[in-house]
């Protein structure tokens, strides 16, 4: 029977959840790193025991942890990340001109063939990779050296690189996004990049056709059609179905268009996950009731999946890293909040239980689904 | 021979219960010190000094002799006390935060 491996980043630590093919019963691992945000952890594909965290702190700045035993041991790995060349410079909240700094990073992305090769998304954004499971890291610094990075800008919550989908077809071709630059994609393999924003609608926004400076939150694909791409902007659930080339908005009746996580069924290329939130400075649930939206249609049809889900007085987040699907049939939905419950649906968003209820907020779920 | 304080998430990464002691060949001084640390504990690389600018971390602070070295020279020689091994090189978390 398979085995589902739930890895959980938060304010104050890691956790990893395990259960069997049920998905019922859960032992609950950790603290790792206790005290420390643990912003991403995230298998390879390629070897699900390696796993990769990056832990940081205001105090201590950078740490990534490595762990060959899935999650029961780990190992501090290589922890400078220097931005290549001349660093230059990105758009500051005033308006002027400000240098790259490296902060932290966001979100690890094992390559999907070679355990001991990674991509890290930081802030300030850019991209790094380690070919030797961690130990060095060099950017790639086509990203940040596009030309438009003179124009990027920081969301409220920092310039970070938090998404990255790598083409299981074509390992040349990965997609990212940027808060708040919004999406690029590369076709050769990171050398170069091309923002691809056409369609995106920011309000405020001077110019609505801008090439960047647009909130994505989150991107999502089907690994078996990875040109049809899901995303949660700051407004708008869209959809691109030419590899992000165009987009247009498929909010359809979803009760506010706002959030942060969007992610696609396993098994089902149509079926998409979202968490609507309340915009703008509210940040939490509509009227106080935690609802998953499924649309079965590749969307504008949305449903509210609410079974098990607090229907009253629920008053948290779910950040942009904090959902994940399984590769089980029925698909299990996962997602973490800011008031520390982890909710599971093992059957395809029907139905939802917490795994546990008071960790510390939770900033990312991943899941694996082992043999 | 320099003993040093270091903060309780460093003690973590490092696997030590208290204080630190350190040979220091040459001068001692704070970028020496943090040097022999991290040789020795290889899992505080960077946690002390920014690994890319080697510049004291923001929210860190060094403290000696009831003094607050934190913004002297970083290569300066330390106090004669804490080369004796008569006062502890503190180095100390800022309490803040949540």
């Amino acid at each position: 029977m398979s085995t589902i491996r739930v890895l959980v980043g938060t304010r104050k630590g890691a956790f990893v959840f395990t259960s069997d093919g049920a998905r019922k019963n859960w032992d609950v691992a950790g603290p790792f790193f206790a005290g420390w945000e643990i912003y991403h952890v995230k298998g390879s594909p390629a070897d699900p025991n390696r796993l990769y965290a990056s832990q940081s702190s205001g105090w201590f700045g950078q740490m990534i942890q490595r762990s060959d035993d899935g999650g029961k041991t780990w190992n501090p790995v290589g922890n400078t990340f220097a931005y290549d060349g001349e660093t230059g410079t990105h758009q500051w909240y005033d308006g002027t001109q400000h240098p790259w700094e490296f902060k932290r990073v966001w979100h690890l992305e094992p390559s999907l063939s070679d355990p001991e090769t990674v991509y890290a998304g930081v802030e300030d954004a850019a991209l790094f990779r380690t070919t030797d499971g961690g130990q060095s890291w060099h950017e790639m610094k086509g990203l940040r050296t596009h030309e438009s990075g003179p124009r990027w800008s920081p969301g409220a919550g920092g310039m970070g690189l938090h998404t990255m989908l790598i083409d299981p077809g074509n390992p040349h071709r990965m997609y990212i996004a940027i808060s708040a630059a919004g999406a690029f994609r590369t076709d050769d393999g990171a050398a170069t990049w091309k923002p691809i924003n056409k369609g995106l609608k920011s309000q405020y926004i001077p110019d609505p056709n801008a090439e960047v400076g647009h909130c994505v939150h989150r991107i999502a694909f089907h690994r078996s059609r990875p040109d049809v791409l899901y995303m949660q902007k700051h407004w708008d659930i869209m959809r691109s179905d030419n590899a992000g080339d165009t987009w247009y908005e498929v909010s359809g009746n979803l009760p506010t268009d706002f959030g942060f996580v969007i992610d696609v069924h396993a098994h089902e290329p149509e079926t998409v996950f979202v968490v609507p939130i309340k915009s703008d400075s509210e940040h939490f649930p509509l009227d106080g009731k935690l609802c998953v939206y499924r649309s079965k249609t590749g969307g504008n049809d949305w449903e509210a999946m609410t079974n098990g889900l607090p229907q009253r007085d629920c008053y948290v987040n779910v950040l942009r890293e904090a959902m994940a699907v399984d590769a089980l049939d029925p698909c299990g939905v996962y997602f973490g909040t800011t008031g520390g419950q982890v909710y599971a649906s093992a059957d395809g968003g029907e139905s939802w239980a917490a795994i546990v209820r008071d960790l510390p907020a939770v900033l990312s779920v991943e899941v694996q689904t082992l043999p | 021979m320099i003993r040093v304080a270091i903060p309780f998430h460093l003690r973590t990464l490092a696997g030590v219960a208290g204080d630190v002691e350190l040979e220091i060949e040459g001068v001692a001084t704070i970028h020496t010190v943090v040097d022999a640390l991290e040789a020795r504990f290889p899992a505080l690389k960077g946690t002390i000094r920014d690994p890319v600018t080697r510049k004291r971390r923001p929210l860190l602070r060094f403290y000696a002799c009831s003094e607050d070295l934190s913004h002297e020279p970083m290569d300066a020689p330390l106090p004669d006390a804490v080369l004796r091994g008569a006062e502890t090189l503190i180095i100390l978390g800022a309490i803040a935060g949540g």
